[in-house]
């Protein structure tokens, strides 16, 4: 038997772990894939919520989190793309105005 | 006793492949981290009872986001990342804010332990009802609603996607 408490800390070292590439992280790719890190360290904070109380909607709202961030790493890949063509780098410092 | 062992395994193959997302310089060495982090993630949901999520997780976040990653690094020829003033100020200021934010939570969550209690490998099976069959029994009939809403979503999504990377001579 593993305490509840543990998964919860695994999480929460993950998303400090998202936190600190997306700040450390210059490249505008791999902040991205740190967004996704955090969404996957709350999504396993809902499914051990949902395991301690026996119920499945921990599990369904999961399912939900995982259909937004498709569509939003769809979304955010093509504004990247969009933003590499009008810049020419993926490095953020560099897209720091808004008119080209 | 094998509970254990596994969950320390595979959380420790995960925290393992976040560091080394932070670490790495080259993107594509960061999204497969993340794909490492992502399976691993997988397998603890399994431990967890939650087999649905677990395979939801292994087709969508590691089969097609990640490939969705990769594809755009490839196509955008992305070479390791420069470091610039702004990212050592954010390792000055940032690291030790999220390790203190991080030390607060585990030190609350650790200190209530008692009252969490544990996970039992097969509690979240129930009497009669699979994993998914439960989960099919909430989205199409309590969560009906937003479960439509975020199919409309995703299609506002894929629109907007093929909008905004498309050449602007084409549109």
């Amino acid at each position: 038997m593993v305490p509840l408490s543990w998964y919860l800390v695994l999480s929460a070292i993950l998303f400090a772990l998202g936190i600190s590439a997306f700040l450390i992280k210059r490249n505008i790719i791999t902040i991205f894939m740190s967004i996704e890190l955090m969404l996957n360290a709350v999504n396993l904070s809902f499914v051990a919520f949902a395991n301690h109380w026996h119920k499945l909607s921990g599990q369904v709202f999961v399912f939900f989190v995982m259909v937004v961030a498709a569509a939003e790493a769809a979304v955010g890949l093509a504004i990247i793309i969009a933003v590499f063509r009008a810049r020419e780098t993926l490095n953020v410092d560099r897209v720091n105005l808004l008119k080209l | 006793m094998l509970h254990q062992v596994l969950f320390i395994v595979f959380g420790a193959i995960c925290v393992a492949g976040a560091i080394n997302l932070v670490a790495q310089r080259h993107p594509i060495n960061s999204a497969l981290s993340l794909v490492v982090v992502m399976g691993s993630l997988a397998l603890i949901y399994l431990l967890l009872g939650a087999e649905f999520v677990a395979a939801v997780q292994v087709i969508v976040y590691a089969g097609a986001i990640m490939v969705l990653f990769v594809f755009v690094i490839m196509l955008l020829n992305a070479g390791a990342e420069e470091r610039t003033q702004g990212s050592r100020i954010a390792v000055l200021i940032g690291g030790p804010g999220v390790a203190v934010l991080t030390g607060v939570i585990v030190w609350t969550v650790m200190r209530n332990s008692q009252q969490f209690g544990g996970v039992l490998i097969g509690s979240m099976v129930e009497q009669g009802q699979d994993n998914t069959h439960g989960i099919a029994n909430l989205l199409f009939k309590d969560f009906l609603l937003p479960f439509e809403v975020t199919s409309v979503l995703i299609l506002i999504a894929i629109m907007g996607a093929v909008v905004l990377a498309a050449r602007k001579e084409s549109v």
